[in-house]
């Protein structure tokens, strides 16, 4: 007898179900209350754009922007599981925090810079090997093949999956004994292959293969996108020209990927460094040799109960994040881009359109 | 960066010299088979007899395939409940950050108004923030409102993660629609709301199920803010129930693989049908028009 009876989803349904109904009613009084103040009472033109926008910034504020004062708060505190109900707060708390940073293991073992480098390490080899090998595939599958489509789909069976389940999948598939690729590895002849669960290095080399199957297809698939717009004709005259084919690789495709390839670089470089699920959870006996800062970070606070120092460790985390992307955005001209995104091309493409819109008339 | 003997496989072998050929399918061959091997071992696990679950074997489909996985899981474990309570909570949530985000991203696209570029680029701010980080304030303040163990904060929690990203895909959708379109409704009569109903939503029909999927897909696939804030087992999504499978990995492979497949089939054909728009639908506003 399954233990889903009809009694257990009406309950579940009735308990989600008037929450949402709460959330949507708040949203109409809400709405009501903004027109009545703004319209009929200040005669404001901005009524309707503030009514539009109210909602989501209510939302966005509760739950992102005040989360990340009160975190602000909470790392000049000295919040813990003993002082849950009673932390005290001040400057001291805070410089308090910031030293243990620094000098004392982030967790039991190891200190705060060897997980630094330990992070830069990986995401400057996911996003290489990413980029490389999506490049790479997508490069391919722009040549004039036939069943593009069913190779296309087969590619992209990592992302579509649940990533939660090949995690876990491939987790134990690095089974010293039962999972496949030490069984493939005893077929090719290693006679000792790794314990890929319990040595240290073997480990971090696993998480790493793990991401890479996972993060390849999406490149692929964006790559191969900007790959598909770029106008043959290039090709077509940089052969007349006599260019050779790397050197057209170079002149005309990098040139002409670039507006596609910046902006996923800098969300490759963002997810990798931020990711959780493939480092925690693939690292299933807590080797803290495998821990990226945002693992280290979560097993202080939820693990070891630091609040208010992991809260500091996070803004410490933050900063490295915000300074790396402005970096990035300074060295690669990716202003443009960004101001393209936000006006111009959209100006433009309004532009476009509505002369498409007109000639139809 | 070093593609470049790849990038000469490509070139040289543009007007189809047979090497090359022959070369491209091989090494499109082989990612496929390291593509798809992984999810295809999950499978042929979950088809094999309990006394077989820990073996050497490497076949796929085991002569001796059974769905007993499948009944048990279906049976003997809170399985089903989990999916249950994943599904209802992912549709739901899923609706409102649609909704939320649809009408913002109507403002973003079509008025100017002091703080708009800000707005802007503060959402795109968002998705830097490491989940792990907001977790630690969303835990403390959850857990003083009462709200661990509860789905109210769950469900506003997720009604609003996928709110940014869905107002940029949205606003740049908007962004193509001619506004004559609307000043022709609005001189007929129409008020600029009614508009937006019955001319915009209609026409963006393509992009807000881009957005509803996006958003689903995120709740979906949630794991680290469900595993905070929910400890009762009757109550847990499916991503932190499958895991408790595969954590006495020993005794329940078997489960845990035919689990896996319950979750992955119909969430794989629906990403396989519409990951082509899901792409056009990110790279809308990024790349030029």
């Amino acid at each position: 007898m399954s233990s889903l009876t009809p009694d257990f989803m009406l309950r579940s349904l009735g308990n989600v179900g008037s929450t949402i109904l709460t959330l949507l009613v708040a949203v109409a009084v809400l709405e009501v209350a903004l027109w009545l103040v703004f319209s009929k009472l200040l005669h404001s033109r901005h009524a309707l754009v503030i009514m539009l926008l109210t909602p989501a910034a209510i939302g966005l504020a509760a739950l992102i922007v005040y989360p990340l004062l009160f975190e602000i708060r909470l790392a000049f505190s000295n919040m813990s599981i003993r002082r849950f109900k009673n932390p005290t707060y001040g400057l001291a708390q805070g410089w308090d925090n910031l030293k243990l940073i620094f000098t004392e293991p982030v967790l039991k073992q190891v200190k705060f810079f060897p997980i630094l480098g330990r992070t830069f390490l990986w995401t400057f080899i996911q996003v290489s090997f990413h980029v490389t090998l999506g490049l790479g595939l997508a490069l391919l599958m722009n040549r004039k093949i036939r069943f593009r489509g069913l190779f296309r789909t087969l590619l992209v069976f990592p992302w579509a999956v649940p990533q939660i389940v090949a995690i876990l999948a491939w987790r134990g598939e690095f089974n010293f004994q039962y999972g496949y690729v030490n069984i493939l590895l005893r077929g090719l002849g290693v006679a000792n292959p790794p314990q890929w669960l319990t040595e240290p290095f073997w480990n971090y080399v696993a998480v790493n293969i793990v991401n890479i199957w996972l993060g390849v297809p999406f490149m692929m698939v964006t790559l191969l996108g900007g790959l598909q717009s770029i106008d043959s004709t290039y090709y077509e005259a940089a052969e007349i020209d006599g260019a050779s084919p790397s050197q057209r690789f170079r002149a005309v495709t990098l040139p002409l990927l670039k507006p596609v390839m910046t902006p996923v670089i800098i969300l490759g470089v963002i997810w990798t460094f931020n990711n959780f699920n493939v480092p925690y959870l693939i690292n299933q006996n807590e080797l803290e040799t495998s821990d990226i800062l945002v693992t280290a970070l979560f097993r202080a606070a939820f693990e070891y109960n630091r609040y208010g120092f992991a809260a500091a460790l996070a803004l410490v985390i933050f900063a490295i994040l915000l300074g790396l992307t402005i970096l990035y955005m300074r060295v690669t001209d990716f202003k443009p881009v960004m101001k393209a995104g936000l006006s111009q091309a959209a100006g433009e493409r309004r532009r476009v359109a509505a002369k498409a819109a007109g000639g139809q008339r | 960066m070093t593609t470049n003997p790849i990038a000469r496989l490509f070139m040289r072998t543009r007007r189809g010299s047979p090497i090359g050929l022959a070369l491209t399918y091989l090494v499109l061959i082989i990612a496929c088979i390291a593509a798809v091997y992984p999810i295809l071992r999950v499978a042929s696990v979950s088809l094999r007899p309990g006394d077989r679950l820990l073996s050497t074997d490497l076949s796929i489909i085991p002569p001796d395939a059974t769905l007993d996985n499948y009944r048990a899981v279906l049976q003997d474990t809170k399985f089903p409940n989990w999916l249950w309570n994943s599904l209802i909570i992912t549709l739901s949530t899923s609706f409102i950050g649609v909704m939320v985000a649809s009408t913002s991203a109507y403002a973003f696209s079509r008025w100017n108004f002091t703080g708009k570029k800000a707005g802007l680029i503060f959402l795109f701010a968002t998705q830097m923030i490491p989940a792990a980080m907001l977790m630690i304030p969303l835990y403390i303040l959850a857990s003083r409102l009462g709200l661990i163990n509860t789905w109210r904060g769950l469900v506003i929690a997720y009604s609003v993660t996928a709110v940014p990203f869905s107002i940029w895909i949205l606003k740049g959708y908007y962004d193509t629609i001619p506004t004559e379109l609307e000043e022709a409704a609005m001189i007929d009569g129409a008020g600029r709301m009614a508009a937006f109903l019955k001319i915009i939503l209609p026409l963006s029909t393509p992009s807000l199920a881009i957005a509803f999927l996006f958003n689903f897909t995120q709740v979906w696939n949630d794991y680290l803010l469900a595993r905070i804030m929910l400890q009762r087992e009757e109550m847990f999504f499916w991503t932190q129930g499958i895991r408790t499978f595969a954590d006495n990995f020993r005794t329940q492979w078997g489960i845990y693989s035919s689990a896996s497949l319950i979750v992955s089939v119909p969430v794989m054909i629906l990403f396989l049908f519409s990951s082509k728009y899901l792409i056009s639908g990110l790279t809308v506003g990024s790349v030029k028009g």
